[in-house]
């Protein structure tokens, strides 16, 4: 039917994010290299890999920032390419870098950002400070965000690409940098957007603790391939050590003897 | 389930809301910090005053009769609006440096909304030049038009010139992705649209090959008509209707094709 196409809100079910065959090349390099893995609704979901392995150009283009050079993706049950914009506005995205305006405050950029996803005037009466008080922001929401810690804009650019409830958020790399009480505050965040609203919370990390103690289930990249997928337990039993740690799984797959 | 029409009204509403979502971005940060509107003005304003002086004791130029400051007012409002616009492009690879651009792009809002979002905010900055100008000109005793009319032409001239260079000078940036390419460019294309126009003399003193690469520039039309406009008693060289449809025709194509190679920007 043709008209569910155009429709904004349609219903979805099934996994939240399904690649098949899913490449990208840069020139002769193959960053991505037919790739197929499902993400469940609900989930956390880890993507791991050293440096290079691939993982930033998938979440572009998961993201609909890159198109793919071949494969096919469904994201939020939205054809990567043929429905990019409806699958925008369906997901979240915290990119490594700081995203937001130094020169506003939170508030501000909170304002500025929700319009782009034309949410309503009242949604943004009750949902901003929600966000703020959420995010532990409220006493300094009109301060310009360039004064604020690397923890408080991480809860902000957090608090911003939610405003519009996606049905899935990508955080690239959210507590890269942050000290130990900052990092665990954005956990906190993160799991409890994923029980507040369903969310499917799908993330980058180099951080091995981190991975284990939040994802739901992992996938290892390794040359543009996913070496390994599944629970944090059961990639520690795949391995063949006896009681290996999660360190250990990586480097299996990642070190330097892994092809 | 929506119908089509509703769904087209709401797309229509949503272009709108993002357009002015990027607009507003733009007037909160001069908001915070207005002292770029403050040096901005005074760039046009040293040209009237020193330029402007000194060439007016110079009676070489053929102006047609016209007070050589007179000629030069309408010229140095649009050079100053070209020169503020061509270099537009700079914040967006500040924006791409910082990440704040990503968040534009994976939101929802249609590309060619950005884009234009960023031409009206251009525009914004060209509207305080353009009272300074008027204050200066007025002051140094340029006879403007009496017609309160032919001003609001210049307005809309204003903002069409800034529209169209602002997003020129996005395209560029969208493909030269740094700032020190970017800058490079932008020098070499400031000169030539400049002087490669009737900002401060007439075409007609041109020799014949830069006559011809003039009238292929969109600042001669939009110089020509605020000429007309904003001086008592000129005639337009092309006529109104071409100049006003030369420049809103540009500045539209600008539009589309900005909004085609911005996302590039990123990659």
């Amino acid at each position: 039917m043709k008209i569910a196409f155009l429709e904004p809100d349609k219903p979805v079910s099934g996994p939240v994010i399904r690649t098949s065959s899913l490449s990208r090349k840069f020139e002769k390099l193959s960053a991505v290299e037919d790739l197929s893995i499902e993400v469940h609704r609900g989930e956390i979901f880890g993507l791991l890999g050293s440096n290079g392995a691939g993982k930033s150009t998938l979440i572009k283009m998961l993201t609909t920032l890159m198109p793919p050079t071949s494969g096919t993706a469904t994201v939020a049950g939205f054809d990567l390419q043929r429905q990019s914009s409806q699958v925008r506005r369906h997901i979240g995205y915290v990119p490594q870098m700081s995203s937001v305006d130094g020169s506003l405050s939170a508030r501000e950029n909170m304002e500025v950002f929700a319009k782009l996803y034309s949410l309503t005037k009242e949604e943004l009466k009750t949902r901003i400070p929600e966000a703020l008080s959420h995010s532990r922001l409220t006493d300094v929401a009109d301060n310009l965000v360039r004064t604020y810690s690397g923890g408080m804009g991480r809860h902000l650019e957090i608090a911003i690409s939610t405003l519009h409830r996606p049905d899935l958020l990508f955080l690239d790399e959210p507590t890269s940098g942050l000290d130990p009480v900052a990092r665990a505050s954005v956990w906190e965040r993160i799991e409890q957007l994923r029980k507040d609203f369903g969310m499917t919370i799908f993330l980058t990390t180099h951080y091995m603790e981190e991975a284990e103690d939040l994802c739901n289930r992992i996938a290892i990249m390794h040359k543009g391939k996913v070496a390994a997928i599944g629970t944090p337990t059961e990639l520690k039993s795949g391995i063949g050590t006896s009681n290996a740690t999660l360190d250990q799984v990586f480097i299996h797959y990642s070190g330097p003897e892994s092809s | 389930m929506a119908s089509p029409i509703s769904l087209r009204a709401n797309r229509t509403l949503e272009f709108i809301t993002t357009t002015l979502a990027i607009l507003e971005l733009e007037a909160r940060k001069l908001k915070h910090d207005p002292s770029e509107l403050v040096s901005r003005a005074i760039q046009p304003l040293l040209w009237l005053l020193i330029f402007g002086n000194v060439f007016s004791r110079m009676k070489g130029i053929p102006t047609g009769g016209t007070p050589y400051l007179d000629f030069m007012a309408p010229g140095i409002l649009a050079q100053s609006v070209l020169f503020m616009a061509i270099f537009y492009g700079i914040s967006s690879i500040r924006e791409r440096d910082t990440g704040i651009i990503v968040r534009f792009l994976v939101s929802p809002a249609p590309r060619t909304a950005l884009v234009l979002g960023k031409a009206l905010a251009a525009g914004m900055r060209a509207l305080s030049q353009t009272v300074i100008v008027y204050v200066v000109v007025m002051l140094m005793g340029v006879h403007l038009n009496p017609s309160p009319v032919a001003h609001l032409g210049v307005l809309i001239l204003v903002l069409l010139g800034a529209a169209f260079f602002s997003l020129f000078s996005l395209l560029v940036a969208s493909l030269a992705k740094t700032q020190e390419r970017f800058m490079g460019i932008g020098q070499l294309m400031t000169m030539p649209l400049f002087f490669a126009s009737s900002a401060l003399y007439p075409i007609s003193m041109m020799p014949g090959w830069l006559q011809v690469v003039s009238h292929a520039n969109p600042l001669t039309y939009q110089v020509d008509a605020m000429r007309t406009l904003m001086l008592q008693g000129q005639v337009s060289a092309y006529g109104l209707s071409t100049d006003f449809c030369v420049l809103g025709s540009a500045s539209i194509a600008m539009v589309v094709v900005a909004g085609r190679v911005y996302s590039s920007i990123i990659n």
